[in-house]
C-alpha cells in the first residue's frame, strides 16, 4: 500500500522532469538530430538522383586536394595554436592571480576581444595586416623586412594571431577558475617547508592543474573552428590557400549544391568532434 | 629584488594588455578622426601613395561627422541594426523560454534516458557550425524557412548550450531547499517558480550574455541562410564597407560594438563564471 503510493510519487515527480525537458528537446530532435541523421543516410546517395553509392562519397572528399589542404591547415593550425594559446593564458593566469593591484582591470583587458564582434574589427585588421600596413610600418621601422600578410603564407600566421587574440581571456579565466580550486594551506604548508615560487608553482600548482589541462585542451580545440570568421572577414571566399579552412571549402560545396561531397564531409568532421568529445566526457568521469 | 621582479612583472603585463586592447582602440579613435585626416593616414594602404600607412593615437581634429552621418542619413545602417537586434532579441528570448525549464528537468528531476539526453546536450553543444550547417540547411529546406530570419533564429533558440549553462548552475542548488519547500506542499512548478528561478537567475545571466555575444556576432549562419540582402544582420554588412569609406566603416563598427561591449562592461562577474561553468566539473 505505502510502497504503490510511493512508487506513485516517484513516477509522478518522473513524469513532472519530462515535461520541463520537453519543449526544448522536440525543437533539438527537430533542428538537430533527425536532420543529422538524414545526412549521414545522404552521405551513402548521389547529390541529384538520391541513388545508393555505397562509400564512393567518401572517397571522393577524401580523394579531394581541396579537403586534403583544408584539413592539412586546420590540423596545422591547431597543432600550432593549441600549445602556444594554453601555455600563455597559463603564464597569464598565474601572474594575473599573483598581483596585487590591477588584477580585475588586466583580467577585463584580456577579456575584452571575446565580446568584440568580429565583422569591428575587420578594418583595424585591414589595416594592421596590408603590405603597406602599420605591423608592416613597424617592421620597417626596426629595420626588419615586411611581410606580405595576406598574400604568402604569412596569411595563416594573421589566422594564428586572431585565434590568440580572441581566446585569450577565455583561457586565462578557465586556468583562473582552476586556480581557485587550490586551497591556500597547501602553499602556506610548503612556504613553512622553506619552497621558493618556483619550487612551488611545479609541485603544487602544475600537477594540481592537470585535470584542466584536458578541459581547457579540448574547449580550445573546438573554439579553433571559429577562427573561420576572422579568415573570411579579411580575406573572403577564397583567401590564400595558407588560410583555406575546412568551413570555406563546405561553403564552396554549399553554392556549387555538391550535397552528396558536403554530406559524407560533415559525417567524417563530425566523427572526429565525436571521438575529441568522448574523450572530455572521460576525463570528466575520472576528475568527479 | 622581489619588489623589482614584481613591477617588471606588472609592465609586461601591463603592456600586453595594451597590445590586446589595441586594435579596439584603434577603431575607437578610426570613428572620431575626420575623413580627411584617415585618408592621409591610410593612403598608402588605398594605394595614393608610396611609403607606411599611419596612426596617431588621438586625432589631430576629432569629429563627429562619421557617426552623425551612419546616425542621421543612412537608413541601410539602421535596417541591419534592426536585423540584427531582432534576430538577438528573439534568439535570447527562446532560449529563455524553452531553455530554462529544460535546464530545470536535467538538473532536478530523475528520469529513464536523463543522462542520454545529457551527453546528447553536451555533444551538440561541442559541435561546430560547420558540422551542424548541413543538417540545419535541409530542415530549414524542408519546412521553407530558408531566407526568413527564422532560419537564423530557431536553430538558434534550440541551441543546446544555453541549456548546460543553466543546467551547470540548477544543479548546485542545493536540495535541502527543495525539499523544504516540497515539505511545506509546493508543487513542482510553484517550487520551480519560486525557488529554482531565483536561485538560478546568474545561471540564466551568464547565458543571456554569453549567447547574446554569439548572436550578435553570428556571421556564418546568416551568411548561408540568408540570400536578400534586406535581411542581413550588421555583421554581414561592415565587412563590405571598405577602406575608401573609413570613416563610415568604423563609425559603423563601434556602433556595432557598443551594445556588445556595454553588456560586457556590466556583466563581466556572469560572463566569468558561465565561461566557468560551461567548462569545470567541480
Amino acid at each position: 500500500m505505502r510502497s504503490g503510493k510511493k512508487r506513485r510519487r516517484k513516477r509522478r515527480k518522473e513524469l513532472a522532469g519530462v515535461i520541463f525537458l520537453l519543449p526544448d528537446f522536440l525543437g533539438v530532435i527537430c533542428f538537430a538530430l533527425l536532420p543529422m541523421m538524414k545526412v549521414v543516410e545522404r552521405s551513402f546517395q548521389s547529390a541529384v538522383t538520391a541513388q545508393w553509392v555505397g562509400l564512393k562519397n567518401y572517397k571522393g572528399v577524401l580523394e579531394n586536394t581541396a579537403f586534403r589542404l583544408a584539413v592539412g591547415n586546420t590540423l596545422k593550425f591547431t597543432a600550432v595554436c593549441l600549445p602556444l594559446l594554453i601555455l600563455l593564458s597559463l603564464a597569464l593566469a598565474v601572474l594575473v592571480q599573483k598581483l596585487r593591484f590591477g588584477r580585475s582591470l588586466l583580467k577585463s583587458a584580456f577579456l575584452l576581444p571575446m565580446a568584440v564582434p568580429a565583422a569591428s574589427v575587420v578594418l583595424v585588421w585591414k589595416v594592421l595586416f596590408h603590405s603597406n600596413g602599420l605591423i608592416n610600418g613597424l617592421l620597417a621601422y626596426v629595420g626588419l623586412p615586411r611581410v606580405a600578410w595576406m598574400t604568402s603564407d604569412a596569411a595563416f600566421w594573421v589566422l594564428v594571431i586572431s585565434y590568440l587574440w580572441k581566446n585569450l581571456g577565455y583561457d586565462m579565466v578557465l586556468w583562473m577558475a582552476g586556480l581557485a580550486g587550490i586551497s591556500t594551506e597547501i602553499y602556506e604548508a610548503a612556504k613553512v617547508d622553506g619552497a621558493g615560487e618556483w619550487k612551488c608553482f611545479t609541485k603544487i600548482t602544475l600537477p594540481n592543474l592537470m585535470p584542466s589541462l584536458y578541459t581547457i585542451s579540448v574547449l580550445s580545440f573546438l573554439n579553433s573552428f571559429k577562427v573561420f570568421r576572422e579568415a573570411w572577414l579579411v580575406a573572403g571566399d577564397y583567401p590564400h590557400q595558407s588560410m583555406y579552412l575546412l568551413q570555406h571549402l563546405y561553403n564552396n560545396w554549399f553554392r556549387e549544391l555538391s550535397f552528396d561531397k558536403i554530406s559524407a564531409a560533415s559525417v567524417l568532421t563530425s566523427a572526429v568532434v565525436f571521438v575529441m568529445i568522448l574523450l572530455l566526457k572521460r576525463a570528466w568521469d575520472t576528475e568527479a | 629584488m622581489k619588489k623589482i621582479g614584481g613591477a617588471v612583472m606588472v609592465t609586461v603585463l601591463g603592456i600586453l594588455a595594451l597590445i590586446v586592447v589595441f586594435p579596439i582602440f584603434f577603431a575607437v579613435t578610426g570613428a572620431i578622426t575626420s575623413q580627411w585626416e584617415l585618408e592621409e593616414y591610410l593612403s598608402p594602404v588605398l594605394g595614393n601613395a608610396d611609403g607606411m600607412a599611419g596612426w596617431s593615437l588621438l586625432p589631430r581634429a576629432p569629429s563627429l561627422r562619421s557617426l552623425v552621418g551612419i546616425l542621421m542619413d543612412s537608413p541601410q545602417f539602421f535596417a541591419m541594426f534592426w536585423n540584427s537586434l531582432k534576430i538577438t532579441l528573439c534568439v535570447l528570448a527562446g532560449q529563455v523560454i524553452v531553455g530554462i525549464p529544460a535546464a530545470w528537468g536535467l538538473a532536478r528531476f530523475q528520469f529513464p534516458g536523463r543522462g542520454l539526453v545529457l551527453m546528447l546536450y553536451i555533444v551538440l553543444m561541442l559541435m561546430p557550425f560547420q558540422v551542424l550547417m548541413f543538417p540545419e540547411y535541409l530542415v530549414l529546406n524542408d519546412l521553407g524557412l530558408l531566407d526568413t530570419h527564422a532560419a537564423v533564429i530557431l536553430p538558434a533558440v534550440f541551441s543546446t548550450f544555453p541549456v548546460f549553462i543553466m543546467y551547470r548552475f540548477f544543479e548546485a542548488i542545493p536540495e535541502a531547499i527543495l525539499e523544504a519547500a516540497r515539505m511545506d506542499g509546493a508543487g513542482n512548478f510553484q517550487i520551480f517558480l519560486r525557488i529554482g528561478l531565483p536561485l538560478g537567475a546568474p545561471g540564466v545571466m551568464s547565458s543571456v550574455i554569453l549567447n547574446f555575444l554569439d548572436s550578435w556576432n553570428m556571421i556564418e549562419q546568416p551568411m548561408t541562410f540568408l540570400k536578400t540582402k534586406a535581411l542581413w544582420p550588421l555583421s554581414l554588412f561592415l565587412p563590405e564597407i571598405g577602406l575608401e569609406e573609413a570613416g563610415t566603416g568604423f563609425a559603423a563598427a563601434i556602433l556595432m560594438l557598443l551594445p556588445a561591449l556595454l553588456l560586457f562592461l556590466s556583466g563581466q562577474e556572469y560572463l566569468e563564471q558561465g565561461i566557468a561553468a560551461a567548462a569545470l566539473k567541480e
